[in-house]
């Protein structure tokens, strides 16, 4: 393993699966009644959010906490940085108060790889700006492999599954990181978008792209939907929210389109009737709720892998 | 400053045109060429294996004084611009407050005077406050005790049609130029980085070429309609170029000058996420750099004019998206344009001293600067030696206030060992003189 996870591209394979199998181990452990685990004791974790997230942090937090360690919640409102204060020097007092690992959620891409420049401790990439989000990938993985492994808990790589993944791609990083990460693990990857929401080299990425996603519902394993974000709406990357959820929502007729055992997967928060009709989003093929759930035993297993905590059996590693 | 007194003969210098000549330096002139020459008193500099250089002129400086003094003084920019063998600089508009009014151009020429390092032109600025709505006096700054002659909002651009028409017609009164940075305001909201497979993949909004190239044929189309000089800023782009030849081919009065950065550095250096190096323009592709070095190589691009932006260490010590554009460059462009132009074949040293000196002082209309070393000629000078082994750049060791040099720990060929501005030495034996 690298000493941070910044990137689901910078991954190996080896590396990815052994995230994934740590997770499917850790998430067995979550099935007992007593959930916590002691392997990471007397850890620090500090989960450094500049932008609101409520979501990836408790799911962090909830990691974190499963395994022992201590975690400070450090909030950009209200905080020193609302007062001007730089990411290093925000960085460094986290590090004089002994954080032995940072998970940092910053609007600006390429925040995390600056911050790893800064400090002694593990740097953990909760999403930064349009670049990656490496745990929401390694999560969408564990949630595939899951679900197409025909109910026995998964194991291997994701050779051949065809993943289509839909939307705002060009802002995503969402989708950067399951692009990346889902290459390593050996599926194929199609992108259905508006042209105007595709990065202008696209054709250099190594998936396939569509405007057309009637043509690839049929061809697609796994369809993930990605948010459209507000802001996306007024800036003339489509003319409405209704086209867009015409030409690119995922409704009832549309998942009637999909092999059976198709599965269909968003990353949240969901905009209801505009990237996904309501009727799909609480269809048994959704697994939007199992990944949230996944999310923590993937996050437990990337914070016990980096910060090398006690064996799961009780020895240290 | 007791020029009189300086005498100065130069021993053995080989010439642009590669004929070797001693120099006698004498009242600020070159009062005598040829060889063995004698002059009693003289201080002697041996010249051999030395290129004289006509004194370089940087069309492009950001001084930053008033107002930045944190990042750059005229004192220290100078400085910084003697030891890169420049006798001359065009001192950048956006400044606080902004160079748009006579009396902030006599106070930055004043400076530049006083501070004897080099000559300091004043750019003036287009608009009031570099706002882009109402021009600014642009006769009284040109009538002011600084002449000026260029006029830039350089790091906006003058993106309102109508507006920039107006700015090329009016300069023609007083045989201005106007120095355009060709930038689409709308198609470049947010940018951070060229726009392209990088972009994509580091996730940082793009700043696309046609947001470049859209204005600077507007800007020619412009600029032939009305009859008026038109200089394209910091030309970054393969098809700017192309679009430049073809205004020149048209015999448009138009000029351009390029970055020895852009000569140099892809996009690629954004991988790192470190703000060095990010710039506006935005460095590019290997396809760019080879059609800026074309362009430079025959003539489409006049110029090379280093955008020198200082800035303090905070301002890039941060994450990219927050930091300011900008690199330094005044103390290594000669070393830069030696490995990106010479060292490939593309110019030699007669081309060199066009394209950092002739050139750039005709399109500044500035007198006294840019004349190839003879007699009778103003001795402004700059004695370089090609063959110092490449040494890595330190930018703790500029003179520049600021570090942000995107150089850092490249080894560039080439060592400024002397320039005199004047007659007077500001720069002897690569160490500036005061």
């Amino acid at each position: 393993m690298n000493r941070h996870l910044i990137a689901a591209a910078d991954l190996s394979r080896d590396d990815a699966l052994l995230i994934l199998d740590t997770a499917e181990e850790l998430a067995r452990m979550s099935d007992r009644p007593i959930k916590k685990l002691p392997t990471l004791r007397g850890r620090t974790v500090v989960n450094l959010f500049f932008e609101d997230s409520t979501r990836t942090r408790i799911s962090f937090e909830a990691a974190a906490k499963r395994l022992s360690a201590d975690v400070i919640n450090f909030s950009a409102k209200g905080s020193s940085v609302a007062k001007g204060e730089s990411l290093k020097d925000t960085a460094l007092t986290l590090e004089a108060m002994g954080a032995d690992a940072v998970v940092i959620r910053h609007d600006a891409s390429g925040a995390p790889h600056r911050l790893a420049g800064w400090i002694r401790g593990h740097v953990i990439n909760a999403g930064d700006g349009m670049h990656e989000h490496p745990t929401q990938a390694l999560l969408d993985a564990f949630t595939i492999r899951r679900r197409l492994g025909g109910g026995r808990s998964g194991a291997g790589g994701l050779d051949g599954v065809r993943v289509t993944i839909v939307g705002d791609v060009l802002h995503s990083r969402v989708a950067r990181s399951n692009i990346a990460l889902l290459n390593i693990l050996g599926a194929g990857v199609t992108l259905v978008a508006p042209p105007t929401l595709l990065p202008i080299a696209v054709d250099g990425w190594s998936c396939e792209v569509s405007y057309d996603l009637d043509a690839v519902l049929p061809k697609s394993d796994v369809i993930m939907m990605l948010r459209v974000q507000r802001e996306r709406m007024t800036a003339a990357y489509f003319p409405s929210v209704r086209e867009y959820s015409r030409r690119y929502g995922l409704d009832a007729g549309r998942m009637a389109m999909l092999p059976e055992h198709a599965i269909v997967m968003h990353p949240g928060p969901m905009n209801r009737g505009v990237e996904i009709a309501a009727e799909v989003a609480d269809s048994p093929r959704s697994t939007i709720v199992e990944q949230v759930a996944n999310g923590v035993s993937v996050r437990m297993a990337v914070l016990y892998l980096l910060l090398g905590g006690a064996e799961l059996t009780g020895e240290p590693r | 400053m007791n020029r009189a007194a300086d005498t100065w003969l130069i021993r053995k210098a080989t010439l642009p045109s590669g004929q070797s000549t001693d120099l006698l330096l004498h009242d600020g002139v070159i009062a005598e060429t040829g060889t063995r020459l004698a002059a009693a008193g003289a201080q002697v500099l041996d010249a051999d294996g030395l290129i004289a250089l006509p004194g370089l002129v940087d069309l492009h400086t950001h001084l930053r004084e008033p107002g930045r003094e944190d990042a750059e003084t005229i004192g220290t920019g100078t400085r910084a611009a003697a030891l890169g063998g420049y006798t001359a600089v065009h001192a950048m508009a956006n400044t606080e407050p902004v160079a748009d009014t006579a009396g902030v151009v006599e106070q930055v020429w004043r400076l530049g005077r006083e501070a004897g390092h080099c000559d300091v032109q004043p750019v003036g600025a287009v608009t009031l406050g570099l706002g882009g709505t109402r021009l600014a006096e642009l006769g009284a700054m040109a009538d002011s005790a600084a002449r000026v002659r260029v006029f830039s909002d350089d790091g906006h651009c003058v993106s309102d049609p109508l507006l920039m028409r107006r700015a090329l017609e009016y300069v023609k009164a007083f045989d201005g130029v106007i120095a355009q940075h060709a930038q689409e305001p709308r198609l470049t909201e947010g940018a951070q980085m060229n726009e392209g497979a990088v972009s994509g993949r580091l996730g940082l909004a793009g700043w696309p070429a046609v947001a470049e190239e859209a204005i600077i044929a507007r800007d020619c189309l412009l600029a032939a309609h009305v009859g008026s000089a038109l200089h394209v800023c910091h030309v970054s782009t393969a098809g700017s170029v192309e679009i430049i030849r073809w205004a020149k081919s048209k015999g448009w009065r138009v000029t351009a000058e390029v970055t020895p950065h852009h000569l140099l550095l892809t996009d690629e250096l954004a991988e790192s996420y470190d703000p060095i190096y990010k710039v506006n323009p935005p460095l590019r592709t290997a396809t760019d750099i080879e059609g800026l070095r074309a362009g430079l190589a025959d003539g489409t691009i006049d110029c090379v004019a280093t955008d020198h932006a200082p800035h303090p260490s905070e301002a890039k010590d941060t994450e990219w998206a927050d930091a300011a554009f900008g690199m330094t460059g005044l103390e290594v462009a000669l070393r830069a344009v030696q490995q990106a132009m010479v060292e490939t074949g593309l110019l030699d040293w007669a081309g060199v001293a066009d394209r950092m000196s002739v050139r750039p002082a005709a399109i500044g209309r500035l007198g006294g600067h840019g004349i190839l070393p003879a007699a009778g000629g103003p001795a402004n000078l700059t004695l370089y030696d090609p063959a110092a082994a490449p040494e890595p750049v330190d930018p703790a060791a500029h003179a520049s206030k600021s570090r942000n040099s995107p150089f850092r720990g490249v080894a560039l060929p080439g060592h400024v060992v002397a320039t005199f501005l004047r007659g007077t030495a500001t720069v002897l034996d690569g160490k500036a003189t005061s």
